[in-house]
């Protein structure tokens, strides 16, 4: 018994200081954010806990155009890009769990195929340019909308409905579009819940596509005007918009930064509740199938 | 014959998967149609159809480049390193909370492991140059109070290795460990029963009862890990990398950005995606034929 007193000890220890190392960057962050400007210069950034709280840097932030807008962009594609990818991928996927689909399996294999051999980057930005979307913000969800393996998880899922339930609303005199969008979805409203999530924090953290496909400041999203913010500032370039403010309103650098990061994650850290309950549901339906 | 009487029959099934794989010939199958340029001069003013053909000059190019063997030891190494430190870690971290008998307290535990993943990688580069910037990163400044030397972190060729597993870490760990949890759930709560009749103590059952039970989801993950062995992070190494680290951080898919879209080498810098992705394929399906032998489902 000793044994295993000491092993629980040192098991909640451990436990603990992993659950510390993931949040002091987190409370960090945080703290920095909130940290009045000048107690943050007068102690050199060694600021565990501020004394004065201060909300300056985000008036700031809130207050620029370019970081309203960038929202504005993002917010678009995490919910128009979210309802479509789940339009697309669901319909698919529970046409694939139909057995009475004749091309069920070509149509499987064409889907797997793209899950092991990707053409690369170039062939990808070639087709985005040829299809004009170039500084569009369709690029951004279009080419996203749906992935092989979504589009398996979502299978497996339907794969547990049993036909009986399709056969009796066909007697009712439903076709198999009926079905779905009447009988299937609203039964499969967690799940969606769940893979909209999923989506909607894919969509929100859209940054390489828009590396590629967005060259038009006004349509950033936010991803890559975060991106800009750390950059301007760490290197402190001159003449630059942000750190030119930073100047003006006497706002270190710093603080601003962790400012911009806090808004940037603050819808993620809103919906994570609801992720939670849903996503080991999502990842082990299809994880334990492989 | 069969199949439009098929069709007809089951027409309105037809038109629900009608997006999803109009989305798949597009955005996926189209592009594969490109790899052509690989093997042409290609021009954008002349297209597909009129750039002339050069065959396999651009990979021999690829070949003679010394930068290749550069980037392909840095692709290895970073995915090697991944799967030495960071692959055991999720099985580690499940381990200690299967064995945790407050529930409570393991619900905040997973609560608070699994945000990390939810992060962007523009926010972890933010929050590590924030925590290790030689100026006013919170690490040195602690180094400094100890009165050591300020420590170079982020434009340190030396370290870049290190600093990406750190992230990876600190980001996918805690996700990680939901599936090994899953497995463990499934293990019969009789063996561990009868390992303590036995006598066994807790770390002799976790080695002889509930690392056994997870073993073929521990052989087929580290397969398929294997077997994208050709993909690193891309995201992660663009962000982290500057012009000190270069010739460590340079990966196939920056390399292929750097030449293709900055540069406008389409042709050359096709040819290296290609090379990557028909590796990679080789990777996967030998992967999953190991997969096969050892008993395990694999894949596909």
């Amino acid at each position: 018994m000793k044994e295993s007193k000491l092993f629980d000890v040192v098991n909640v220890a451990l436990l603990a200081l992993i659950g510390l190392a993931t949040l002091f960057p987190l409370y960090y962050v945080f703290v920095v954010s909130f940290t009045d400007p000048s107690e943050y210069i007068a102690k050199q950034g060694f600021v565990l806990f501020p004394e004065k709280w201060s909300i300056l840097s985000y008036k700031y932030i809130l207050s620029t155009d370019s970081y309203l807008r960038a929202t504005g962009v993002s917010a678009f594609l995490a919910t128009v890009g979210t309802v479509l990818s789940l339009m697309v991928t669901a319909s698919l996927a529970y046409g694939l769990s139909r057995k009475r689909l004749k091309i069920r399996k070509p149509l499987m294999l064409m889907v797997l195929f793209t899950m092991l051999f990707s053409p690369g980057i170039i062939p990808h930005y070639i087709l985005v340019r040829d299809l004009h979307l170039i500084n569009n913000l369709w690029s951004l969800i279009l080419p996203a909308l749906s992935s092989g393996w979504y589009v398996f998880l979502m299978k497996s899922f339907f794969d547990s409905i049993p036909p009986a339930l399709e056969e009796a609303a066909m007697v009712d005199g439903y076709n198999d579009v009926g079905i779905f969008f009447r009988i299937i979805l609203p039964l499969s409203l967690p799940a969606m819940a769940a893979f909209g999530l999923f989506y909607a924090v894919g969509y929100w953290n859209t940054y390489f596509n828009a590396v590629l496909y967005i060259n038009d400041p006004t349509k950033w999203p936010l991803q890559i005007l975060l991106q800009n913010i750390l950059i301007e500032s760490s290197t402190s370039s001159q003449g630059s918009g942000a750190a030119e403010l930073m100047n003006e309103r006497q706002l270190p650098a710093q603080t601003l930064k962790m400012a911009a990061v806090v808004v940037a994650t603050t819808p993620i850290l809103l919906i994570y509740p609801m992720l939670q309950k849903h996503f080991a549901k999502g990842v082990m339906l299809g994880s334990i199938k492989g | 014959m069969k199949v439009v009487t098929g069709i007809r029959k089951d027409l309105f099934l037809y038109a629900l998967i009608l997006p999803g794989f109009l989305y798949f010939l597009l955005f996926k199958y189209v592009p594969m149609w490109g790899i052509v340029i690989s093997f042409q001069e290609y021009s954008p003013y002349l297209g597909f159809w009129q750039s002339p053909w050069v065959g396999f000059e651009h990979f021999a190019t690829l070949f003679n480049n010394p930068d290749f063997l550069i980037i392909f030891r840095n692709t290895m190494v970073i995915s090697m390193m991944n799967i030495v430190f960071y692959f055991p870690m999720p099985i580690l971290v499940a381990l200690m909370l299967n064995e945790l008998r407050l529930k409570r307290f393991q619900r905040v535990i997973q609560s608070v492991i699994y945000l990390p993943h939810f992060l962007s990688w523009v926010i972890i580069s933010g929050i590590t140059f924030l925590l290790l910037s030689q100026s006013g990163g919170i690490v040195n400044k602690l180094l400094v109070e100890f009165g050591r030397e300020p420590y170079n972190f982020l434009t340190n060729p030396g370290i870049f290795w290190q600093l990406l597993t750190a992230q990876s870490i600190w980001k996918e760990t805690g996700w990680g460990t939901i599936i090994f949890l899953a497995a463990m759930a499934g293990i019969d709560p009789q063996l561990h029963e009868a390992a303590r009749i036995d006598g066994a103590g807790r770390l002799r059952q976790i080695w002889h009862v509930t690392l056994p039970g997870i073993r073929n989801v521990i052989v087929t993950l580290l397969i398929l890990r294997l077997g994208s062995i050709m993909d690193v992070g891309f995201e992660q190494v663009f962000l982290m990398m500057n012009s000190a680290v270069t010739d460590v951080a340079d990966v196939f898919e920056t390399y292929v950005y750097r030449n293709g879209i900055q540069q406008g080498q389409f042709s050359y810098s096709t040819a290296v995606g290609l090379f990557k992705s028909v590796i990679g394929l080789l990777m996967v399906i030998g992967a999953n034929k190991l997969a096969k032998r050892y008993g395990e489902e694999g894949l596909y």
